[in-house]
């Protein structure tokens, strides 16, 4: 069809049925393209950063919480999920009342706080970790201590994997109060809309 | 990144001398979120990698921008790093 006979027949309708009727199959094009792009801006990362802190090591967890607070810092939105080793990293205190025996071997093998990991390499029971912890104090750089503080201070989310904090005998009460609680789907729905996730 | 450093207004100061990364970046941050929108945070630093985490916040950031940077020797001998930060939003 031409643009003049495309024209005449809008010009028609018009004089058919009056403007309405002509701008109905507009207008509802219209509304269709502005549920479509609705949904594609849902799809489009955010400014929001996640991870997945697996590990219990003291150098891995200093760079998770040095990424989180840089992020942070930088304006995004930051989640961290904690699961098995990771979970040592949330702990304040070491409990041993009420846990099976096997529960009550993990918690004596897992270090009670971040004070009592140790490094992914090098370590030589525990000598590594006090090496590195001197070595950052004497440049000044923030402990791990102070920076997971520091996260939470800047809005951090830190989530607890309950299914692995069940696995390990770790009770709620041992880790840090401000952290949530969620599984994977919890960690999915947040790294789905992320520009950055890390495994950690 | 093309605004000569002497015409910058400044309206604040942070001395984040000594400190490493991310601690420049964090403490700027909470400095520029102290300012009214429109003014200026000048950052003195000795982390040299804080070069192009400023230059990475200001790129990130939508609040922000980095007006200018510069080096200067300080009296013991170490390099300082300046960035002057602008709020925008």
């Amino acid at each position: 069809m031409s643009t003049a006979t495309m024209e005449l027949d809008a010009r028609s309708a018009v004089a058919a049925n009056g403007v309405n009727d002509a701008a109905q199959p507009l207008l509802q094009r219209i509304a269709a393209l502005e549920a479509r792009l609705e949904e594609m801006e849902s799809r489009i990362p955010k400014d929001k950063v996640t991870m997945v802190v697996f590990s219990g090591d003291l150098d891995r967890v200093l760079a998770a919480f040095i990424i989180a607070s840089g992020a942070a810092a930088m304006g995004q939105e930051v989640s961290m999920f904690f699961t098995f080793w990771g979970l040592n990293a949330l702990r304040k205190q070491r409990k041993l009342q009420g846990k099976k025996l096997t529960e009550k071997m993990m918690a004596l093998m897992s270090p009670a706080d971040t004070k009592h990991m140790g490094v992914s390499k090098l370590n030589f029971f525990g000598a590594g970790a006090v090496m590195l912890r001197q070595m950052m104090k004497e440049k000044n750089v923030t402990s791990v201590e102070e920076l997971i503080d520091l996260c939470a201070e800047l809005g951090v989310k830190m989530v607890s994997c309950e299914m692995s904090r069940d696995v390990m005998g770790i009770d709620p009460s041992e880790l840090r109060p401000d952290v949530e609680t969620g599984g994977v789907a919890a960690y999915l729905a947040d790294a789905l809309e992320s520009r950055v996730t890390l495994f950690i | 990144m093309t605004t000569d450093v002497a015409t910058i207004q400044v309206h604040q100061e942070l001395d984040v001398r000594g400190l490493n990364c991310p601690m420049p970046l964090v403490k700027a941050r909470q400095a520029i979120l102290k300012l009214d929108v429109g003014q200026v945070l000048k950052v003195i630093s000795t982390d040299r990698g804080s070069v192009k985490d400023f230059q990475g916040w200001a790129k990130a950031a939508n609040n922000v921008a980095l007006l200018a940077q510069s080096e200067e020797a300080a009296p013991d001998g170490k390099t300082l790093y300046l960035h002057y930060v602008q709020r925008t939003k």
